[in-house]
C-alpha cells in the first residue's frame, strides 16, 4: 500500500480510536484536510479560532480522560493554539496537537505563515516533534499518544511540513495503538512508613488534587478516607474527588476556600497530599502552610515531590494504585476529638453565600442550576469571580463533573471547553458559568456551538467588569479601579441570538427560577444572562503571599 | 540560546557536572538548554559530542551545586529525549581541558 503522509496520519489517528477532532484548515494543513475529508471514521469540528479548537479538544479530553486531537495550520494557526496547549500542560490534560508547517525547504526562510512552531511549543508541551520524513509518522504518532497518556498526562505537539504530508510512503501495516506506559512498582518500605505516620497521627487531613481525578482514584480515595476517618480538603482541580456532601469533605482550600477549611489545615499534624502540587493559590505562603504537619506526598510525577514542600514520606506512583496498596496497611482509628474539632470549626467558620436564596444573584444562580440539572451534568467555568463562586458553592459529587482552567487561569476557556464536553458526551447537559470579560474572549465559538447544535447552556454573570481584577484593585491597590470596568457593554442577548442561540434575560424575568429551569430543559445552545454587582467581592480571600489563615472577609 | 552560553562569576558556589545521554536530533539541545533557562538555573559550561553511530549524543553541563539542583535533576530526567543522567560532584576534567582554549 502506498499512502501520502497526510493519509497515513489520518489512518494513524483512526487506528488510535480518534472519532472527533477540532481544528481550522489553512495553506500548510490542506493535504491533511484533504485526507481527513476521505475519512468516514473521524468527524472534524470546525472551530472559529484555533484557540477554540484547542479548548474544544481539552473539553473532550477532560470529560473522557482520553487523549484528544486539535489541528491548525502554520504561523497564526500555531500561535493561536499556544494558549490552549499551555493550559493543557499546566492542568495535565492529554492532547495531541497537530499543525501544518511550511515545506521543509522553506523552513528558516521567513516563508509565508512560517513560525518556529517547534521552538514556541517546546516549553509548553510534554514533548514536541518536527517531522522530517513521512516514514517517521507511525513512530512519532504512536509515541505522541503514548507520552500524552503516560504518567502525568499532558499535551504533545506534532508539526508536519507540507511536503512531508504530500510525500508518498509505502505502508504495509499500522502499528499497535499506543497505550500508557506502565508505572514502576511501589516501594513497600515507603508504603509502610506512610501507614505508620497515618496510624500515629492525631489530626490528619487529606489534601486532594487533580491527580485524584486523572488517576481515576476518586472512589478509592473516598473509601480510604471513610474507612480511616480522615477529613479531606480539595484543590480547585480536585473538586469532585469526594462528594461535596460527604461528611468528611471539607470543600476547597486556598485563596478563596472556606475559613474552616483553611483553619483545619492549619491545625493538622499530618497532611496527606494526593495528586496535588502545592500550588500557591492552594497553599498561600508555602512556609506557613500546615506549619505543624508532617507530609505524605503521593504523586505520579517524581519532580513534584519536594518541589515546594519537603515530604516526610514521598511516594511516586499512580494515585489509585498507591491508595489501594496503602489502605489495608492502615488500621482504622477513631479520632473523635479531632473530628469534633473539625465539626466545631465548620460550625463557627462556615462558607457564607450572600443572597443564596435569590436566583438572580451569583450564589443563587449556582444553587438554582445545581437544583435543576443534577449530578449527570458537566459544569464548566471561565475564569474570574464566577469561577471561584462556582468552585466554592456548587455541590460537585463525581469526578470529571467539573471542568475549569486551574493552572493557567485562561479567560475564554469556558465556552469552547463546554462545546468539547458536549461533543464527547452528548447525553449530558453541559452548563458553562461565565463572566462578560471571559465570554468575550472566545465568543466566536458560539457559531461552532450553533453549527453543531450542542446542548450547551452558558450562564452569564454580567458585571460589566473584570471582576476579580477590580476586586484586587479595590483591596490591594487603594481602591483605584483602572482598566477593569467596561464603560460600554455589548448586548449579549442580541449577540447570542445573532449566532443562532436561544437567549434568556433574567433581568427581565418576573420568575427567574422558573426561567432558569425552562432554559436548562430546552435542547441546544442557550444563553442565560443575568446582571450582577461588580462591587460584590468573592470572599473570603487570602491576599497573595499571605498564609492561608490570614483571610479577608467571609 | 540563552543561559547556556552565559558564563557567570559565581565562583563561590560549588560546581557539579551533569552527564546526559540523549537521543541525537536537532531539537535536543533546545530541550535541555531551554529547561535550565526557563527555570532560571544557570549553566556555566556545556559540551556535546555524538556517540558511536550518531544516534545518541553525550552532553556535559557544568552547573551550580545548590539546593535547587535535585529538583533540576528530576526535571531533566523527565525529558523524553534524555535517556540517562549521571551526577558528578565538582568540576569535570573535560571542562578544565576546554578552559585552555579561552586562556
Amino acid at each position: 500500500m502506498d499512502l501520502s503522509g497526510a493519509q497515513l496520519l489520518v489512518r494513524l489517528l483512526e487506528n488510535q480510536g480518534i472519532e472527533t477532532v477540532a481544528g481550522i484548515p489553512g495553506g500548510t494543513a490542506l493535504p491533511l484536510y484533504d485526507a481527513l475529508a476521505e475519512s468516514n471514521r473521524i468527524r472534524h469540528v470546525l472551530a472559529r479560532h484555533e484557540q477554540g479548537a484547542g479548548f474544544i479538544a481539552q473539553g473532550m479530553a477532560r470529560v473522557t480522560g482520553q487523549v484528544q486531537v486539535c489541528i491548525g495550520t502554520s504561523g497564526p494557526g500555531a500561535t493561536n493554539l499556544l494558549t490552549a496547549i499551555a493550559d493543557a500542560r499546566l492542568d495535565s490534560v492529554p492532547l495531541v496537537c497537530i499543525t501544518g508547517q511550511v515545506a521543509s525547504g522553506a523552513i528558516g526562510t521567513d516563508a509565508f505563515q512560517e513560525v518556529d512552531t517547534y521552538g514556541l511549543s517546546l516549553p509548553i508541551t510534554k514533548h514536541n516533534y518536527l517531522v522530517r520524513d513521512a516514514a517517521d509518522l507511525p513512530g512519532v504518532v504512536t509515541d505522541a499518544f503514548r507520552i500524552a497518556a503516560s504518567g502525568r498526562p499532558g499535551p504533545v505537539w506534532i508539526d508536519i511540513p507540507k511536503d512531508v504530508q504530500t510525500a508518498r510512503v509505502p505502508v504495509c501495516c499500522l502499528p499497535e495503538p499506543a497505550v500508557a506506559d506502565r508505572v514502576p512498582p511501589l516501594d513497600s518500605d515507603l508504603l509502610e512508613a506512610a501507614a505508620r505516620l497515618i496510624e500515629l497521627s492525631d489530626r490528619p487531613v487529606l489534601y486532594l488534587g487533580g491527580g485524584v481525578i486523572s488517576s481515576g482514584a476518586a472512589a478509592a480515595v473516598t473509601a480510604f478516607a471513610a474507612r480511616i476517618g480522615i477529613p479531606a480538603a480539595m484543590t480547585l482541580m480536585g473538586l469532585g474527588a469526594m462528594p461535596a456532601d460527604h461528611p468528611l469533605a471539607l470543600g476547597m482550600l486556598g485563596m478563596h476556600g472556606a475559613r474552616f477549611t483553611n483553619n483545619i489545615l492549619r491545625e493538622a499534624d499530618l497532611l496527606i497530599a494526593v495528586g496535588a502540587r502545592f500550588d500557591d493559590r492552594a497553599i498561600g505562603h508555602a512556609a506557613r502552610f500546615c506549619p505543624e504537619a508532617s507530609v505524605i506526598h503521593i504523586d505520579i510525577d517524581p519532580s513534584e515531590l519536594d518541589k515546594i514542600r519537603t515530604a516526610t514520606v514521598g511516594i511516586v506512583g499512580a494515585v489509585k494504585t498507591v491508595i489501594e496498596a496503602l489502605g489495608p496497611r492502615v488500621p482504622a482509628r477513631r479520632r473523635g476529638k479531632w473530628l469534633l474539632r473539625v465539626a466545631a470549626l465548620r460550625e463557627t467558620m462556615p462558607l457564607l453565600e450572600p443572597d443564596g436564596d435569590d436566583p438572580a444573584s451569583p450564589y443563587g444562580l449556582i444553587r438554582t442550576v445545581a437544583d435543576c440539572v443534577g449530578d449527570d451534568a458537566v459544569i464548566v467555568t471561565d475564569v474570574g469571580q464566577h469561577q471561584m463562586r462556582v468552585a466554592q458553592a456548587y455541590p460537585f459529587r463525581r469526578p470529571r463533573q467539573w471542568l475549569t482552567s486551574g493552572g493557567l487561569g485562561t479567560m475564554g476557556f469556558g465556552l469552547p471547553a463546554a462545546i468539547g464536553a458536549a461533543l464527547a458526551e452528548p447525553g449530558r447537559k453541559v452548563v458553562c458559568f461565565s463572566g462578560d470579560g471571559s465570554l468575550l474572549m472566545n465568543i466566536q465559538e458560539m457559531a461552532t456551538a450553533a453549527e453543531e447544535g450542542v446542548d450547551v447552556k452558558v450562564v452569564l454573570m454580567n458585571n460589566q467588569s473584570l471582576g476579580l481584577v477590580q476586586q484586587q484593585q479595590e483591596l490591594f491597590y487603594h481602591r483605584r479601579v483602572f482598566a477593569a470596568d467596561f464603560r460600554k457593554s455589548p448586548d449579549f442577548l442580541t449577540i447570542a441570538r445573532g449566532f443562532g442561540w436561544h437567549a434568556v434575560d433574567l433581568d427581565r424575568e418576573a420568575r427567574p427560577r422558573a426561567a432558569i429551569g425552562e432554559a436548562l430543559r430546552r435542547r441546544g445552545p442557550v444563553l442565560i444572562h443575568c446582571s450582577v454587582d461588580a462591587a460584590e467581592h468573592v470572599l473570603p480571600m487570602v491576599p497573595p503571599g499571605a498564609a492561608l489563615t490570614e483571610m479577608i472577609g467571609g | 540560546m540563552t543561559s547556556c552560553e552565559t558564563v557567570t562569576k559565581d565562583i563561590d558556589i560549588p560546581k557539579a557536572t551533569l552527564e546526559l545521554s540523549v537521543r541525537n536530533h536537532p531539537g535536543v539541545m533546545s530541550h535541555v538548554c531551554g529547561l535550565f533557562a526557563r527555570r532560571a538555573f544557570n549553566v556555566d559550561a556545556i559540551a556535546c559530542v555524538p556517540e558511536g553511530d550518531g544516534r545518541q549524543s553525550r552532553i556535559w553541563l557544568m552547573v551550580s551545586d545548590d539546593d535547587r539542583l535535585p529538583q533540576m535533576l528530576r526535571q531533566v530526567e523527565k525529558l523524553e529525549d534524555v535517556l540517562a543522567v549521571v551526577y558528578h560532584g565538582g568540576e569535570h576534567p573535560l571542562f578544565t581541558g576546554l578552559a585552555e582554549y579561552v586562556r
